[in-house]
């Protein structure tokens, strides 16, 4: 059961979300998630044993196509809209030492 | 026929277009110059391709003086909300995250409008990758609700809504997640359907929550709204969730299914919160059908309370995976402050999301993370059986329900803006729809005392869409709301 309403370890949380907050949305996010976990913790009273979870509403099977190459996108059209391109690739900071 | 070309329905048009009383091209042309002259005020465009909406129109008329004419929406310009990618055209989701994003390719939506003639013409504005219920969290600009330019057209779809009410364009697409389709038609008086879950393709449709986003249709009319689901609709291979079934002949389906139906009043959509005014016109709309002949049942939906709090945590996990993708490498905006590679993505997502995207995010990531998933994430997947299980128990017993589609007309700007769980319980009548996965359409039943629209929300049978049409324009063909326009 969810009951630590107030405690959203924000500084974890943003570290996991991979953004970077201010001091002052970190403030405010807290307070307004609190409010926001504290509504959501009616959910508590509600019985679910024996309920299956539903991740969609339809029951879905996989879907299967044949393993067969099809026609993608040329290279120019692929990077058109990268941040930074060298030599038809994307560029990005150096990753390893 | 006293409206201007700009405020005539699709089907109207239609037959003018087929009868050659009108081209394309003076339609596209009254559809540009009302847009010049209203979307200041208004607010409902990003931005819009005069260009490429003027050759297409020459190109139906050409296909039409050639007696090769594609079909109802041939020549008819329809507005698309920022979310559905179309080839070549900006796409921003009102993100900065997306700035100068252009689309590589066609929605599986939009080239199925393509291929029935229409006219894809502007992108409309939307709350930040459709995370809000005002339009307000659109980091480009606000829009006005046309009735009353001080409030809020609703949202997430606001542009959509706001774009037919004000005759910018007789059609428009929008997502719905948790309401962003019908709860904007209500605030801005206008039609609009959310689909079931599965009938009009996501592919192409930025995803917001994968298991909840659907593509419906804005308009004047049920009959025009039938239309435009009638283009868009249909089985796509490049959507794993797309569903497999014949799509049925709306339009026929209004002529030949006429009632009476067994309609469900939900008695948990009239309780507190619901304003008397919103009241009073819904329960006017249930005493029409009630004297046309139809049964009326009260039936409960006992899980609807928590339907907001499932919506939340859903919703914002699925989103927090979803946007992992705005990672600044491939084609977003890219921080040029980063020192390495890791603070690339902190920085770039710092940059490009908005407050309300990064709210979401965060709630998102922490109902996920280690040692809360149990808790709130499978907590939820299992309330959400529950709240689709009270849907499917009422549908053996009526064909439909009737509710308020929101607790209260349209409200002003900035009133919650400083409040997020506020602003969430605004959805608090169409997310049940979604959670479930059923079709609900909202069409105009009256106007508060101010003079803002109020909307009816009928909810269908899954995959029933033919008979909320029919319901609908029951309503519609004996009352006036949706022909009154806004004095813009």
């Amino acid at each position: 059961m969810a009951n630590d309403s107030d405690g959203i370890d924000i500084d974890y949380v943003a570290n996991l979300a991979r953004i970077a907050l201010t001091d002052q949305e970190k403030e405010r996010f807290s307070g307004q998630l609190g409010d926001v976990l504290k509504y959501i913790e009616k959910l508590n009273t509600v019985d679910v044993s024996g309920v299956e979870p539903t991740a969609h509403a339809f029951p879905l099977e996989n879907v299967w196509r044949e393993d067969a190459a099809e026609p993608g996108f040329p290279v120019e059209t692929a990077l058109k809209n990268a941040p930074a391109v060298r030599r038809n690739m994307i560029a990005v900071p150096k990753v390893v030492e | 026929m006293s409206d201007p070309l700009y405020y005539r329905t699709a089907s109207a048009l239609s037959r003018e277009l087929e009868a050659k009383k009108i081209s394309s091209l003076e339609l596209v042309r009254a559809v540009i110059e009302r847009t010049r002259a209203v979307d200041g005020t208004v607010g409902a465009f990003i931005s819009f391709d005069e260009d490429d909406a003027l050759a297409r129109a020459r190109a139906s008329d050409a296909r039409r003086e050639g007696g090769e004419a594609l079909g109802p929406l041939d020549g008819i310009p329809v507005g698309i909300k920022d979310i559905l990618a179309v080839e070549g055209q900006p796409l921003t989701c009102a993100s900065r995250m997306l700035g100068d994003f252009v689309s590589p390719y066609d929605a599986t939506a939009i080239g199925k409008l393509k291929a029935a003639g229409a006219i894809p013409w502007g992108r409309l504005n939307m709350d930040e990758f459709a995370m809000g219920s005002s339009t307000e969290n659109s980091s480009v600009k606000t829009t006005a609700n046309p009735w009353n330019t001080d409030c809020i057209p609703g949202g997430s779809s606001g542009g959509s809504a706001a774009c037919v009410a004000a005759g910018e364009a007789p059609l428009t697409l929008g997502s719905d997640t948790g309401g962003s389709i019908r709860q904007p038609a209500a605030l801005c008086g206008v039609v609009g359907m959310k689909p079931t879950y599965g009938l009009v393709s996501r592919y192409g449709l930025v995803a917001f929550a994968s298991s909840l986003d659907q593509v419906g249709p804005f308009a004047h009319t049920v009959e025009d709204a039938a239309i435009l689901l009638q283009a868009v609709a249909g089985y796509d291979r490049r959507d794993s969730t797309s569903y497999k079934t014949d799509i049925p002949d709306y339009r026929a389906a209004l002529q030949e299914n006429r009632g009476p139906w067994k309609l469900g009043i939900p008695s948990e959509y009239f309780g507190e919160g619901l304003d008397p005014e919103v009241e009073k016109a819904v329960r006017a709309a249930i005493d029409f059908y009630r004297k046309e002949g139809c049964e009326i049942v009260e039936v409960s939906l006992p899980h609807t309370e928590y339907a907001v709090g499932v919506y939340y945590i859903i919703a914002t996990a699925e989103a927090s995976s979803n946007l992992a993708r705005y990672d600044g490498i491939r084609y977003t905006h890219r921080s040029s402050e980063a020192t390495d590679a890791i603070d690339l993505y902190f920085r770039s997502r710092a940059e490009g999301f908005g407050e309300e995207v990064k709210r979401r995010v965060i709630l998102g990531t922490y109902v996920l993370s280690s040692g809360y998933y149990d808790a709130y994430y499978l907590k939820a997947q299992k309330v959400r059986t529950l709240i689709r299980g009270d849907f499917l128990k009422a549908y053996n017993q009526v064909d439909a329900l009737l509710t308020p589609t929101t607790p209260a007309p349209a409200f002003r700007k900035g009133e919650k803006t400083d409040d997020p769980l506020r602003m969430y319980l605004s959805d608090i009548y169409t997310i049940g729809a979604n959670l479930a996965g059923i079709p609900g359409i909202s069409i105009p039943c009256g106007f508060s005392g101010d003079g803002l629209p109020i909307g009816l929300q009928i909810l269908g049978r899954p995959y029933q869409e033919a008979d909320l049409f029919a319901i609908a324009r029951r309503f519609e063909e004996a009352h006036d709301y949706h022909a009154k326009h806004p004095g813009l």
